[in-house]
């Protein structure tokens, strides 16, 4: 079947199969791989993408039914140049170290930004409790998205769909 | 040449050089590699634990449009493939020819033009087995009537892997004969997984005409392995090329070779075309590396007064269905027989014996230091049984008994000669952080209101960054790493190393070394590794081996440079060598100090048009290989505070305070970063973190839904300190830190929650500690877990 969805401010038109996941149709058919996969069971949380400003699991979400939405993956959160406050919170407060959970935990801090900008640690920790990292322990994470708001954004807020 | 507090030249917190390309999603791990007509590999693994294959049908496969190739045990056979050798001189089949050994064994490998077809191929694949009784329980793997998993040795007639012995037994015997007080428990630490984000995979392609084989895989040891397929495919080493990409963790899960890399380079030859493998995270968790499994009995001996003479154990060491267990070759229970800790004591002797069972081979990894981690958690148990025993504080405990600085060098009963350590400094420490007097008092009030309140109390010493190479190899390969350092003329650089990073961050970290000793930014200092190709060889990094081994590799090839330097400077000065100083990046005249020379211009004119010394080359580069003359033996005090709620039995780590010396620290962020995921980890094994079997050794722990792993809301916000001991054999006192907390951690939390559920009389209960697990150990029925 043919599909078409945004992903990144870009649209990309595929012929896939229906059974084809959205992490597959990210990584493999439009090549962004920021995007990784971890565990197929929506438990690590590695795939994570924003989906019409929401985070969702990739790993369980089919392409088709991303067909007309808006993605937004790791590749997005640099605006012309400029990164995310999220990005410069992680590197500044060591919130990764293999970086494999990195672009799920930034995406899912991006979407807790957008709607709460000055999260509390409890709100912060609930935000990513449903992805593992394996390196960090996760109080830099949390350091790191309270960086992140602390130092708000250069750009433009994210264009939410839903909210 | 000034060292800011933003950007230091040499030790101190930088953010990390890497970090650039992960943040935008510019990683490139192996399953991001993508070569042009490169197909897919997909492994058929053994549904069953035990059984005699008596036939494997390829056929339906093939005849999928989208396969290209099935390649099954009998084809490996046919080309003396179908085994290979294991870390352990032992033997692993790649895909099994005979019988099938534990759950999740491969059996086949198919090769389609995309995973999906890939997948899709297995399920038409016939294989009819012969299921045969399964060895699930490895104090039953001796019993006369169990039934022999490697009947395919020869000679080998019952599951027995090794004895080894280490210590004094008589010794022991005389002191636990004559003591006031002995203390026995019998423990296990059960059987757990690294599980890093990132599966294991690979990447083969082989060109036919150069016949050179290019491999891409996530392996902690990119160099060993190039070794190991020389040595098992018969390969020519010059023409394997192992290139280690970005890896999305490792703790040890990604050191040994695994049948999926051999059957994607045989899928490659056989198709002529690139096959990328990467398995999914059931196959992960089910059958690559696991940790511990370790089954205890440990003694100690002390006097009323608690003063401890001697301890012992007893292990029966599950191995699973091969011996694959990556460690010294001469250590087969790896550095177990640090057991003895850090404690002054006249005798202690250990006993362990490796045995098969139908489950996946591994043991040494998640981060365990050569099972250091299975010594650490027996000693911290016993000394808190025997707090428990003579009714002593276990802090006051372990001060009571603990080295002395000037015991050091100190040789453990058990033949380990400790480096350094200052050991009551550090516990104090912990102590005054924690402030434990007052939780103390808190935990008394609490149980007058009925609240389960512990606190837990755990030293540990570690005993890492092996070799010596005289004492330590890992299949005949001494443990040494090289480094190589080549200065441009423009004063850049570039360092090679050998071992290679799963997040350590190597690329700031060795960059900073170099910077330290020769005043280069660390932002001109390009660190490359994981390229057999173009970096110099060494065993990798696991054990924690990185900054105690390659470290000082970098900094002995950064002060080669610099006293090459030294000659070029005196014949661009016109003075003697033996005249010149040397400050943070540049040498000058002594009493004179305004004449002097960069490190950046002495490189220009090392490659330049200026006349040398005789017997001088030109250019600036080095290389060395680093043997270490010791290990090194980083220690911390670690303290914290869980609350058992009385009527669901959850656990919860509310206070952790973790006081880690690992001597010099390079970058006090990535240290600090290395002790929080082992931290985390203490709380996985502690709590929730188990791979089970059932009686028929269907592995019950085969997906991240049944195996549990701490998020956000499991893990407290670290409290952390820090002492410094500098290693003393070590060129810059560094005694590497990747491991310690994930050694010193479990025995922590489970001290921890012994100490809370003391009114309900427990001295002991096994890992995990879930709420089904303590409710039992509340109501008298503690028991290892199935």
């Amino acid at each position: 079947m043919q599909i078409t969805m945004t992903i990144n401010g870009e649209q990309y038109t595929r012929e896939v199969e229906s059974r084809m996941l959205l992490t597959h149709f990210i990584r493999d058919e439009c090549g962004l791989t920021g995007t990784h996969w971890g565990c197929d069971t929506s438990n690590c949380g590695t795939c994570a993408v924003l989906m019409d400003g929401e985070p969702v699991k990739s790993c369980t979400v089919l392409a088709a039914t991303a067909a007309g939405h808006q993605i937004r993956t790791v590749e997005g959160l640099e605006v012309d140049g400029v990164l995310d406050p999220v990005q410069e919170g992680f590197s500044a407060e060591h919130g990764l170290q293999c970086g494999f959970c990195t672009p799920g935990m930034m995406l899912t801090a991006r979407a807790l930004l957008d709607h709460n900008p000055n999260p509390s640690e409890a709100e912060i920790r609930e935000a990513i409790s449903g992805q593992i990292c394996r390196c960090t322990g996760y109080a830099m994470i949390v350091r790191s998205i309270e960086w992140a708001a602390a130092h708000p954004s250069a750009v433009e807020p994210v264009q939410e769909v839903n909210a | 040449m000034a060292t800011t507090e933003e950007r230091p030249i040499g030790f101190g917190r930088l953010t990390r050089k890497e970090d650039a390309r992960f943040i935008r999603g510019q990683g490139r791990y192996v399953d991001d590699v993508q070569l042009p007509g490169m197909l897919h590999g997909a492994i058929l693994r053994s549904p069953v634990a035990h059984a005699r294959i008596v036939s494997i049908d390829a056929a339906p496969a093939l005849q999928h449009p989208k396969v290209h190739a099935v390649i099954t045990g009998k084809d490996l056979e046919a080309q003396g493939l179908a085994w290979m050798p294991t870390l352990s001189y032992d033997t692993q089949a790649v895909l099994a020819t005979d019988k099938v050994r534990f759950q999740g064994q491969e059996v086949a490998f198919v090769i389609a033009e995309d995973r999906y077809s890939a997948r899709d191929a297995l399920e038409l694949i016939e294989v009819e087995y012969d299921t045969l009784p399964a060895v699930v329980n490895a104090r039953k793997a001796l019993d006369p009537d169990a039934p022999v998993i490697r009947d395919d040795k020869e000679g080998q007639t019952n599951n027995h892997i090794f004895d080894w012995e280490s210590g004094d037994r008589a010794a022991t015997d005389e002191v636990f004969a004559r003591a006031d007080v002995v203390v026995e428990q019998d423990m296990l630490y059960p059987r757990s997984h690294p599980a890093p984000m990132e599966t294991c995979g690979a990447v083969a392609d082989y060109d036919k005409v150069s016949g050179k084989l290019t491999l891409w895989c996530n392996t902690q040891a990119p160099h060993a392995h190039r070794t190991v397929y020389a040595l098992v495919a018969g390969l020519p080493e010059h023409k394997i090329r192992v290139i280690s990409p970005d890896i999305g963790g490792g703790f040890g899960n990604k050191v040994p070779v695994y049948p999926g890399y051999v059957c994607a380079v045989v899928g490659s030859i056989v198709t002529g075309k690139p096959v990328k493998w990467v398995e999914d995270r059931s196959e992960n968790l089910m059958s690559t590396g696991f940790a511990r499994d370790y089954v205890m009995r440990g003694g100690i001996a002390a006097t009323r007064e608690g003063k401890i003479l001697g301890i012992r154990v007893d292990v029966i060491a599950d191995h699973g269905a091969f011996n694959a267990t990556a460690q010294p070759t001469k250590y087969p229970a790896g550095f177990f027989n640090v057991f003895t800790g850090a404690y002054d004591i006249e005798a202690a002797h250990c006993h362990v014996r490796g045995v098969y069972t139908n489950k996946a081979p591994g043991g040494v990894a998640y981060a365990c230091s050569f099972r250091v981690t299975e010594a650490v958690y027996l000693i911290e148990r016993m000394v808190d049984c025997l707090a428990d025993e003579v009714d002593i504080d276990p802090a006051e405990l372990r001060l009571k008994n603990l080295l002395k600085p000037e015991q050091f060098p100190y040789e453990c009963k058990t033949g380990w000669v400790y480096d350094s350590g200052d050991y009551e400094t550090t516990l104090r420490k912990a102590m005054e952080m924690a402030g434990y007097e007052e939780l103390r008092r808190d935990q008394a009030e609490r149980r007058e209101r009925g609240e389960l309140m512990g606190i837990g109390v755990g030293f540990f010493i570690e005993a890492v960054g092996a070799g010596p190479r005289k004492h330590m190899d890992i299949l005949g390969l001494g443990m040494n790493d090289g480094a190589t350092l080549r200065v441009h003329p423009t004063g850049k650089a570039q360092l090679g190393i050998s071992v290679q990073t799963q997040g350590q961050g190597h690329e700031t970290t060795f960059a900073q070394i170099v910077a330290e000793e020769l005043g280069i930014p660390p932002e001109d200092i390009d660190v490359i590794h994981g390229d057999t190709d173009t970096t110099p060889y060494g065993l990798g990094t696991y054990g924690s081996r990185s900054t105690p081994v390659s470290g000082a590799a970098t900094a002995l090839v950064a002060r080669k440079v610099r006293e090459r330097a030294r000659i070029v400077a005196s014949a661009m000065l016109e003075v003697a060598p033996e005249d010149l100083e040397w400050e943070k990046g540049r040498w000058f005249v002594r009493g004179d100090p305004e004449k002097g020379a960069t490190i950046q211009d002495i490189a220009m004119a090392a490659h330049g048009a200026i006349e040398l010394p005789e017997g001088v080359e030109g250019g600036l580069d080095a290389e060395t290989v680093y043997d270490p003359p010791n290990l090194t033996f980083p220690f911390g005090a670690y303290i914290c505070v869980v609350d058992v709620d009385p009527g669901t039995a959850e656990a919860k780590v509310r206070r952790f305070v973790a006081v880690d010396d690992c001597g010099t620290r390079i970058n006090p962020m990535i240290v600090e970063g290395q002790i929080h995921g082992g931290l985390a980890d203490g709380i996985g094994m502690a709590l929730m973190e188990i791979i089970a079997f059932d009686e028929e050794g269907n592995c019950l722990g085969g997906s991240l839904m049944d195996y549990l792993i701490p998020t956000a809301l499991e893990c407290p916000d670290w409290e952390t300190g820090s002492t410094v001991t500098p290693s003393p054999h070590h060129p810059i006192g560094a005694k590497g830190i990747g491991e310690s907390a994930t050694v010193g951690s479990p025995p922590t939390i489970v001290n921890a929650i012994c100490d809370a559920l003391a009114p309900y009389g427990v001295r002991h209960m096994d890992m995990p500690c879930t709420p089904a697990r303590v409710w039992d150990a509340m109501h008298g029925k503690a028991a290892p877990p199935q």
